[in-house]
Order: C-alpha cells, then structure tokens, then sequence
C-alpha cells in the first residue's frame, strides 16, 4: 500500500490557544521527514492534530492510500489509527504497569492489527532482540532507552503504513539517541512504511531523513527539499548552534 | 484446565449455598451471609470503574440505592411484582443512568470526577427525596409475600438470590479483567492519552465500564428493600455505602477481579461478627482501622501481598 499524507493550511491548538497558523506539510510515500524545531513551538501539537487527539480549527489533512483519498479532520483517534497511521508519543507514554508484551499486544488493539499480531510481535522482536529478552518485565522498571524501544515496537504493532514519531530522542543518552535513529531507519526500510518525525536533536534527525520543515511559532518558516539543504541552512545555525 | 476449575467452584458455591437453606435452621446466618455478599457485589462494581479503569468514584451509593428504589417502584406501580422481575429491571435502569452519567462526567479526570459522582448521588437523593410515590422522604414500607416457593423462608430465597447476583458479579468482573477490553481498560488506567493514541476506543471503554458499574451496584440494590422491608432516602443514600464499596477491593486489592471477592469476604464477616458479637457503632471503627493499616502497610491490598510473596519466592529458588 502506498500511503502519503498532506496537510493542507490548518489552524489548530488548545481551547482559546492557538499553536499553528495556516501550517502545509506533505509526506509522500516512502519518504523520512523530519519536523525541526524547539520546544513549544507545534511540532507534536501538529502531530496530535493528524492522529486526532485534537481537532484543528480549520484546513484539511488528506491521507491518500493508493490513490483513495480521505480528510483526517473530525475522524477519532481510533479511526486513524485504523486507517494505517501510527504514532510513537514522545516521552514515550509506555502502561508502566503492564509488562512489555502487554504494552506490544495494545498497540495492536484495533480488529486488522490483531490479524497479524503474532507476524508483527516476532518483526519487533527480530529488530529488538532485547524487549524479547524482557517480555514479562513491567515496561515501567525499564531504562529509558528500553522504555523507547516498547514505544516505536508498540507504534508498529498496529501496522501501520505511516509512522509518526514524536521526539524519539528525549530523555537519552547520546549513544541510544544514535542506536534509536538507526533502528527507526531499519524499521522503515523493511516495513516499508513512510515517517514523519519530529525531532529537536538536529544533528541525529538529518542522518535519516529525505526532506524536512522547520517549524517556529506554529508556521513552516523553512522548506528543505533534501537532507543538504537542511544541513546547511542559515535558519538553523541560528535557532540551534545561537551563532 | 484453569477455566473449568472457575466454573466448577462457582457452580459448587451455588449449589453449597443451596444445601445450605435446607440444612441450616437458625436464620441469623442468612442475614449475615446476606450482608457479607451485598458488600461483595459493591466492592466488585466499584472495582470495575475505580480498579480496572482508574476512575476513582464516590458516587456508588447513588446507584446502589437507586437498584433500592427501583423495587420499590415496582411494588408500588405493579401491586407488588415478583422480586425477581425487580432484579431484572433495576441493573438495566441503574446500567443506563451509569451510561448518562458517564457520558456527561467522564471528560473529567481525578478528584474532579470523584467530586462529580458525589454529586450525581446527591441529585438522585434529591430526587427521590421529592418524590411521593416512592414514599418521599418519609421513606416506604414493604411486607414480604408470606408465601414462598420451594424455601422455608423468605430469608432463604433472598439469600440465594444474592448469592445468584454475587456469582454473576464476580463472573462479569472476571470476564472484563482477563479479556480484550481489561486490557484497554488497563490501558486507560496507566496512560490514558496513549491508550488512545494506540487506538484503544476510550469513551467507548469507559461507558462500557461505568454501565457495568451502574448495573451491578443497581442488582446488589435491589433485594434490599426486601432484605430490611423498610427503605428511607437518607440511609439508603449514605455515603457509607460508598465508602465501603471503595473499602473491599483497597482491602483486597484493586487490580485484579480476585481482590474485591477477597476483600468482602474478609470485611464483611469481620463486620458482622463484630457487630453482632461488640456493637454496630465499634463495628464502623474497626472497618476504619483495618481501612487504615491497609492502605499504609499493603496499598497494594490482599492480591498485592501475594503477589510480592511470590516473587520473592521466584527469586529465592533461582
């Protein structure tokens, strides 16, 4: 299935609190994109805004699958996530009381997902031999970065074709930030999928990524059409390096 | 292998009970088993809402005696209905007011949403308070049909009755513990903002849960009326009630369907024996006291006990 996603001049936020104005972004399949920007600046706001745990004041989010196009405005959480999207939530948002396989079996809580529960468990655990190792361990007695690994594993026990990772890098040592992108990049490559990632950690974001946004104040300030672009980009050295 | 085991000890509980009506003679027994399994019911139906899901609710009571309420309805509407077309209707009118209510209160989360069960129990004594066809605030008096099929008492068919609700309960709980839903329940209960990131339907969930809620409370209500013959607005409404159903599984220990059952067993018989061996009054302190000690020594109730015994049995033998 190829599956793209646009979004199309949203306003969007919380209550009478506006985070984004008239924000466009596209994802085309099989791209990584990266969202680059500090805090408080609408990254995982947009993403809440795709997956529909916020309702965007206006605009219109297209998820095209194989050329069948559906807007995203107005649909639930749920029906997004059964239309293919997964998201991994940033500061990982693991059921710290449940054990690491019961954390991988509710991301594969909607009826097609459960279909391929046990083909998807054996991929995550292939690519993480270490939850494997874990399984009847509580996911909140875990280290961070294990605790990072049940989140991306939990966002592809729903199958998805688009992933959207929220900030993979909060909370780790720089070596695990380094192993995290790399496990990101190999998922994506042999599940196919398509990523948007919103990141604030630059130097790990562009080593994976095809294309990227930077995104101050809830507005698209920057449009690279490749990793270089971003790499060497005037914005960035001063919202990131302060020179 | 586990299954057949679960059916075979509540199918041996019912039948147990039954011999027991026509072997035991001194009537005191039932009333106080009686006692023991409505709490039971309580502790399980608030377990559903405030142990699976984490929905903390203070509210229980309102449902409980609005099961009361709904027999007296019926007795007063229909000349005196059998009482089991009581215990059929009252968890279906209780189940739905669990729905309304959750709909309009489940947006909020924490002591906030606790403050709101308080009040829905409120408004619904309010409302029985103002209404004369249910007896008012003056309250309303039952006779109990002096014929009674099969049992020797009335006593004794109230107290198969219950126990009947009681197996219902514990089988209802048990069912949304282990299935697909107890997982995303427990999913609510740990993170709810990614619970529903993961797809998990929580409103749908969480309605589920408070008519669940609703429903049992409404059937441990609704042989009570039978059970004292005399129901008055403010002691079928006391808060009390509400605090025990919150006492069992804390005692028992929340997270699994085994906690409540355990938990109203042990309260409920140390209650009965003390009020019938001390006094009624000491028999509130000592609920209090046992409350106490458990929430500072094993917050994790009963359950929680022995599941840290066995582990560290586990690690004792590798």
């Amino acid at each position: 299935m190829a599956s793209s996603l646009t979004v199309n001049n949203i306003d969007g936020g919380y209550g009478s609190v506006r985070v984004l104005h008239d924000l466009s972004i596209t994802v085309d399949f099989g791209e990584t994109v990266v969202l680059l920007g500090s805090n408080g600046n609408g990254k995982s706001t947009l993403l809440k805004c795709i997956t529909g745990l916020i309702k965007p004041d206006r605009g219109e989010i297209i998820l095209n699958v194989d050329g069948e196009k559906t807007d995203l405005v107005g649909k639930t959480p749920e029906e997004v996530v059964t239309a293919g999207i997964s998201m991994v939530p940033e500061g990982r948002r693991l059921f710290p009381a449940l054990t690491v396989e019961e954390n991988l079996y509710l991301g594969a809580y909607r009826k097609f997902a459960r279909k391929k529960i046990s083909e998807n468990l054996d991929f995550v655990y292939e690519i993480f031999p270490r939850l494997k190792e874990r399984r009847n361990q509580l996911a909140g007695s875990m280290s961070g970065g294990e605790q990072q690994m049940v989140a991306v594993a939990r966002g592809i026990m729903s199958d998805p074709t688009i992933l959207l990772v929220d900030e993979p890098s909060v909370g780790l040592a720089p070596n695990l930030v380094s192993h995290m992108i790399g496990k990101i990049r190999e998922l994506k490559e042999k599940k196919n999928l398509t990523v948007l990632m919103a990141e604030q950690n630059f130097n790990q974001a562009i080593k994976i990524a095809d294309r990227g946004y930077i995104i101050v104040h809830g507005e698209i300030e920057f449009t690279a059409a490749s990793a270089d672009e971003l790499a060497n980009n005037e914005m960035i050295k001063q919202y990131y390096l302060g020179v | 292998m586990k299954l057949n085991k679960f059916w075979f000890i509540i199918a041996a509980v019912f039948l147990i009970g039954i011999a027991f009506t026509m072997v035991a003679d001194n009537e005191f027994y039932f009333y106080a088993t009686y006692a023991v399994m409505q709490l039971m019911i309580m502790g399980i139906a608030w377990n559903i809402l405030g142990g699976f899901t984490g929905y903390v609710n203070f509210g229980s009571g309102g449902f409980f005696a609005a099961g009361a309420y709904t027999t007296v309805f019926l007795h007063r509407a229909f000349d005196a209905p059998p009482l089991l077309i009581a215990v059929l209707v009252a968890p279906m009118v209780c189940g739905l007011i669990g729905l309304g209510v959750g709909y309009f209160t489940l947006r909020l989360k924490g002591v906030y949403f606790a403050i709101a069960t308080l009040a829905v129990a409120i408004i619904l004594e309010t409302i029985v308070v103002n209404w004369e066809f249910v007896g008012g605030a003056g309250g309303y008096y039952l006779l109990i049909p002096e014929n009674v099929v099969f049992f020797d008492s009335y006593i004794e068919w109230l107290f198969v009755l219950i126990l009947a609700i009681t197996l219902i309960a514990i089988i209802v709980s048990r069912y949304l513990n282990s299935s697909k839903i107890g997982q995303g329940l427990a999913a609510i209960r740990d993170d709810e903002l990614a619970a529903e990131s993961m797809g998990v339907p929580t409103l749908k969930l969480k309605l589920i849960s408070t008519t669940v809620m609703g429903g049992l409370m409404g059937a441990a209500g609704a042989p009570f009326p039978y059970f004292i013959t005399f129901v008055e607005p403010v002691s079928a409404f006391n808060l009390l009630v509400a605090v025990m159903a919150i006492a069992v599984p804390m005692i028992g220990g929340t997270a699994s369907w085994i906690g409540p059952v355990i938990g109203g067993l042990l309260l409920g018989t140390i209650q009965e024996t003390v009020t019938v061996n001390i006094s009624s009054e000491l028999n509130l302190l000592i609920v209090g006291v046992v409350l106490v000690g458990f929430i500072s020594l094993a917050p994790q109730g009963i359950t929680g006990l022995y599941q840290d015994f066995m582990r560290k049995r586990r690690k004792g033998n590798d």
